[in-house]
């Protein structure tokens, strides 16, 4: 990694949702703040900025990370996906269709995170079992639903993907 | 016209309209808004003490900071504010920002707008207050003894309001009861905390002296009119807006409004738009939290155990200061008190008193978790107390279906239910023989197994007037009648002949607009694509009313019922169109698929729209009784939410609802961990507008009443520093402590909404914490007398019941130790180390500011400014939590070269330190031993975020300042003499004892 000067912001590249992207930051911009208030991709959401709650939950290089514990610079190179990289609106994918079916969201505010780790999960793990779903649904916090929705709509949306990626 | 509508949608579990753009990332919640050119960020100085005098607050090197626009301070706030309404009469000032004094850690000092936020929270570290700390009062009970601390000196003392009330005959129903039977309950802190904080963006144009502000705030509205005044402004410069979406709030939103004021202020100043996001430390330190409750409750019991009168005693701690709508939380029950119960006499002592804690404000349930938690406990122990079994004491009291509607002693009027066969029902299809069984199983094999049950009155829809109740009869009649819950709802039609609804009730996720659409399509015979719905506020163009918003259950029952009134006169006045169009006469109008038509006739028809626009394009052709305004705007208020009489008789709530739930919870027998083996929850809400949408509510307020129940708890220190202030330290249940409940409904309408549902957000976490305390209580004692349950109930509560209290350790095995009760968080510690110096050099080292610049870890200088007296510069961090302190460090009781005591204050943007230590010296075989005992106490943001790593940091930083010190000595030393001084430190760093 280049030598960065703490008062002066400098470039950072990676693609998000398959799209490159280029912004100036300073070094210690997180990636949360650079991806919503740089790029303007606010899907993702902020809910505690320690790590623990989970909302900002987007995919580094396929892997589900907490954004809020990245700075931006650490993403250099990185291929970034967002729930903004899942169905649009109008084209839900089976995942997003099944929280939808499920009632899995209420506020929504904690959604976008859990949707980027259970597309991961199923992205390895094709056929996860309950356990498997609940153990990478322990790393977030819902304040809404009260979880059982969730995990309705992700074993409904696995039994749907089996097989295959999820939007592909 | 003819009211044979198909009401097809509502009642069903349509799909949200909100969710698309919810699952696509494309939600717009206030910190996605875009934001006017030019908008700077806000953030805040806040108080690291929880009581403390502020002597002066220099802004000067904030001012000269990298980007700083203003950086403003309460006394700027206070000059062009009027002090926050306070709720009671009573000689107290409530300032958004602090003035002279701070009563709570977290209360605002400053603020600065800078160009970014991370400009303005370096210029925030920069802002040096000078504070004399006070001593400071965090437990309701002893805030109100003679000698504690006041925190409003105007007020003279802690006890901001007192009133008791008395119903029936309640001294002649004690002196002949057969029994009398008590509990005292303290009920803790918690709050909902929703993961989306708060946020504000607000702007102020000077030339019109107006504020425009948006704000996530959930209502009520009436706050609009505090926060307005306080702004020393008419309503009408006062402009508020909400976001589209609200990441939830769960009535903690409501508290947003003191930076609504603050962040007006902070535009005028700046002359820019600001803008604020709260992070998640100032949301748990400084949002609102639930009251904590300290309550006596007592019933008078007849042999068969029919209770006959209660005697309450609350009192209710609002934390620093009586923030609007307090002392809402002790009032919105004081129709209920009496709960599920026909219970005819009732007496009342209620307290609310202030602390060095966050101020309170609305939460899911509100008011409801504290008294049920008395009630259903005190019900448990009737049980025991008589041998009886507990269901049967709750049967025998409970009020009878052919009661309602009911009213309570304390004025409540019940509206409908009918709770023995919602009781009954709930025993059989929720399998309660079954669940006795596993007890029974269980038990037999040895294993801790408990059965609970609580019965709750879940109120809706608030009476405007209730929070008069705290008034006297005398003062609420000067002060003139307060009541009604007004709600409101627009419809309009447009020139295409699509719908349009606007209401006003602000929701955070409970798809309000799915609901609406639903109730109104089903009105006009369209799909529910066919109707748009707009639940977010202006102030300045939306029907409101001071009862708008989200809270207090009242969605489905006013809000809903509003909107069906206003789709009611809207389709009249089109049945009336409609039929001079079909030639035919209103009463044979029919609403169906899109279509306007004659019943008799299906083939005269016209489509909706054409006939929906005709006001628009062909006003002429209307028939004259017919105006031309396709727009119809109800506001709503239910006759049967009257002002408090004059006996105090209040019917605080215009809904009913009735919850009754059972679980069984099983301890670890080797961890003490409580688990939820099942839970059952009846819910009687009226009438079910969406099934999905309830049980949603219900499984929402479920899993926070867990948390409630189980980990959630606001920590103070008895300095009033406050130590949960993350997400690792204020726990939130996760999927793995949340069971799924059984949930069963019994649907008795109510007579008093439009249509005939009740609220059903809230009860859960009324019933819930209280239902489990009860079977944790039968699981530690099956019988007799249970011991006190205090919420939440941990494993590290439970172990000391079940295994005993934990025998003290022959040796102390660590060298710090940490109390969380006495003078807030305290770590103690000693230890030992040999340097290779003599007592003497020792001594000249400790009292020389080069040497201790050199050995006290991180720091920058250290001068010596008296006799006994260093100021010192350090950087200090626990975990990724670091920060510069200065230091003043006092050297007293002096033996040179013996001893010496070093007493000391650091202060930092990150919290404070305070701590006493002695060192002694005494001469070994090749150098000198130095024996330290220390005392520190630890406060601030350190305190709040860092609490579950100051023991380990402690130790470190001690054990630093010694090594170094044992380097000092031992400079130059030969390389043995360094090996044996490592293995001394080694053994100072490992438990100090050589
Ligand atoms: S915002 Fe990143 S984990 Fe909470
Ligand atoms: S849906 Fe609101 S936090 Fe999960």
């Amino acid at each position: 990694m280049p030598r960065l000067t703490k008062d002066d912001t400098h470039p950072v590249r990676f693609t998000l949702n398959g799209r490159p992207v280029s912004v100036r930051v300073s070094p210690r911009t997180l990636l949360t703040d650079a991806l919503r208030h740089e790029i303007g991709a606010t899907g993702t959401h902020v809910g505690c900025e320690h790590g623990v709650c989970g909302a900002c939950t987007v995919q580094v290089d396929g892997e589900p990370a907490r954004a809020c514990l990245m700075l931006a610079q650490q993403a250099e190179g990185c291929a970034i996906r967002t729930v903004e990289g899942l169905g649009k609106s109008d084209a839900l994918t089976p995942l997003q269709e099944a929280f939808r079916e499920h009632f899995a969201l209420q506020c929504g505010f904690c959604t976008a995170g859990i949707l980027m780790t259970l597309d991961a999960l199923f992205s390895r793990q094709p056929d996860a079992e309950e356990d498997a779903i609940r153990e990478a649904l322990s790393g977030h916090l819902c304040r809404c639903t009260g979880y059982a929705p969730i995990v309705q709509a992700a074993l409904a949306a696995r039994n749907r993907i089996k097989g295959g990626p999820i939007d592909a | 016209m003819k009211d044979t509508v198909t009401e097809k949608l509502l009642g069903q579990s349509a799909l949200r309209v909100e969710d698309p753009a919810l699952l696509s990332g494309r939600g717009r919640y206030i910190d996605d808004l875009p934001v006017a050119a030019g908008t700077l960020a806000l953030a805040f100085v806040r108080s690291p003490h929880g009581h403390a005098a502020i002597r002066s607050v220099d802004t000067a090197e904030a001012t000269q900071a990298a980007g700083v626009v203003a950086v403003i301070t309460g006394d700027d706030v206070a000059a062009r504010t009027r002090s926050m309404t306070v709720g009671v009469k009573a000689d107290v000032e409530c300032w958004p920002m602090a003035v002279d004094r701070v009563r709570y850690v977290g209360e605002p000092v400053a603020m600065i707008v800078a160009t970014d936020r991370y400009l303005a929270e370096d210029a925030a570290d920069l802002v040096v207050v000078d504070y004399a700390v006070l001593e400071a009062v965090v437990e309701p009970v002893a805030a109100l003894a003679e000698d504690a601390p006041v925190l409003h000196p105007s007020l003279g003392s802690n006890l901001i309001n007192e009133r008791s009330f008395r119903y029936g005959e309640p001294e002649a129903a004690f002196d002949a009861a057969a029994h009398r039977i008590g509990i005292d309950v303290t009920y803790p802190r918690s709050a909902c905390t929703p993961i989306e904080t708060y946020g504000v963006v607000a702007s102020y144009e000077p030339g019109e002296d107006a504020y425009d502000v948006t704000a996530n705030f959930q209502g009520p509205f009436s706050i609009h009119a505090v926060v307005a005044r306080s702004l020393n402004v008419p309503g009408n410069r006062l402009r508020l807006r909400t976001p589209p979406e609200s990441g939830g709030s769960f009535g903690i939103k409501q508290g947003v409004f003191p930076y609504m004021i603050l962040a007006g202020i902070a535009a005028r100043i700046a002359g820019a738009p600001v803008k604020w996001i709260e992070d998640r430390l100032e949301h748990l330190s400084a949002s609102v939290s639930a009251t904590n409750r300290q309550t006596r409750i007592e019933a008078a019991v007849t042999a068969d155990g029919r209770i006959t009168a209660l005697d309450w005693d609350q009192i209710e701690d609002c934390g620093a200061h009586l923030r609007a709508p307090e002392p809402a939380t002790l009032y919105r029950m004081h129709g209920n008190m009496t709960g599920a119960y026909d219970i005819p006499n009732m007496a009342i002592r209620n307290r609310v008193v202030l602390t060095n804690k966050t101020p309170t404000g609305l939460n899911r349930g509100f008011g409801g978790p504290q008294i049920y938690f008395a009630l259903e406990r005190l019900m448990d122990t009737i049980a025991r107390h008589l041998g009886l079994d507990r269901l049967e004491v709750i049967r025998r009291n409970l009020i009878p279906a052919k009661a309602f509607p009911y009213r309570t002693a304390s004025g409540a009027l019940y509206d409908s239910g009918d709770y023995a066969t919602a009781l009954d029902r709930a025993v059989a299809e929720g399998g309660l023989a079954e669940l006795y069984a596993r007890r029974d199983k269980a038990r037999a094999e040895g294993r801790r197994y408990g059965i609970g049950f609580a019965c709750v009155v879940e109120p809706s829809v608030s009476n405007m007037g209730y929070i008069t109740t705290v008034l006297t009869p005398e003062e609420r009649a000067k002060a003139g009648p307060k009541n009604g819950a007004q709600a409101t709802a627009t419809i309009s039609i447009d020139p295409l002949g699509s719908v349009t609804v606007k209401v006003a009730s602000v929701p955070q996720g409970q798809g309000h607009r799915t609901v609406l659409a639903q109730v109104v399509a089903d009105k006009f015979g369209l799909p529910l694509e066919a109707v748009r719905v707009l639940a977010d506020v202006d102030t300045m163009r939306d029907a409101w009313s001071i009862a708008s918003g989200n809270y207090a259950s009242r969605f489905a029952p006013a809000v809903a019922g509003a909107t069906e009134i206003a789709a009611a006169r809207l389709r009249d006045k089109l049945a009336k169109v409609a039929a001079t169009q079909l030639n035919i006469s209103a009463s044979d109008v029919l609403f169906e698929a899109g279509r306007i038509r004659s019943a008799g006739n299906p083939d005269n028809s016209l489509s909706f729209a054409r006939v929906a626009a005709t006001a628009h394009w062909s006003p002429g052709t209307l028939p004259d009784d017919v105006d031309q305004t396709m727009r119809e705007t109800v506001y709503w208020t239910p006759p049967e939410l009257e002002a408090p009489t004059a006996e105090d008789g209040v019917n605080s709530s215009l809904c009913h609802g009735f919850i009754f739930d059972f679980c069984g919870i099983e301890i670890d027998p080797e961890t003490a961990e409580p688990r939820i083996d099942r839970y059952v929850t009846m819910h009687d809400c009226g009438r079910i507008l969406h099934p999905a949408m309830v049980d949603g509510q219900v499984r929402g307020g479920f899993a926070q009443a867990v948390g409630a129940a189980f980990l959630e708890e606001y920590s103070y220190g008895a300095d009033g520093s406050f130590q949960s202030g993350t997400l690792a330290d204020y726990l939130l249940p996760t999927v793995m402590e949340v069971p799924e409940p059984v949930i069963l409904h019994h649907e008795t309408p109510s007579p008093f909404t439009p249509l005939g549902a009740k609220g059903v957000g809230e009860g859960n976490c009324m019933s819930t914490p209280v239902c489990i305390a009860n079977a944790v209580a039968d699981a530690l004692a099956p019988e007799g007398d249970a011991p006190e349950i205090v919420l939440p109930v941990t494993a590290a509560k439970l172990a000391p019941l079940i295994f005993g209290d934990e025998p003290a350790p022959k040796e102390p095995v660590s060298e710090t130790k940490t109390e969380d009760t006495a003078g807030g968080r305290k770590l103690t510690g000693e230890g030992r180390a040999v340097v290779q110096a003599s007592r003497e050099d020792v001594w000249r080292m400790l009292l020389d500011p080069a040497t201790l610049d050199a050995i006290i870890p991180g720091s920058h200088g250290v001068r010596k400014v008296g006799e006994t007296r260093f100021e010192a510069d350090v950087t200090l961090g626990v975990g990724p939590v670091r920060g510069r302190y200065k230091a003043d460090i006092d050297l007293s009781d002096l033996d040179p070269p013996n001893a010496v005591t070093l007493s000391g204050q650091a202060v930092g943007a990150l919290g404070t330190g305070g701590g006493e230590g002695r060192i002694t010296l005494t001469d070994t075989e090749d150098g000198t031993e130095i024996a330290y005992r220390y005392e520190a106490r630890i406060g601030g943001k350190v305190a709040s975020v860092g609490g579950r790593l100051l023991d380990g940091a402690a130790k470190v930083v001690i054990g630093e300042f010694f090594r170094a010190l044992a380097r000092h000595c031992g400079g130059g030393a030969s390389s043995g003499a360094v090996a044996r001084l490592r293995g001394l430190v080694d053994r100072i760093i490992k438990g100090g004892r050589s």
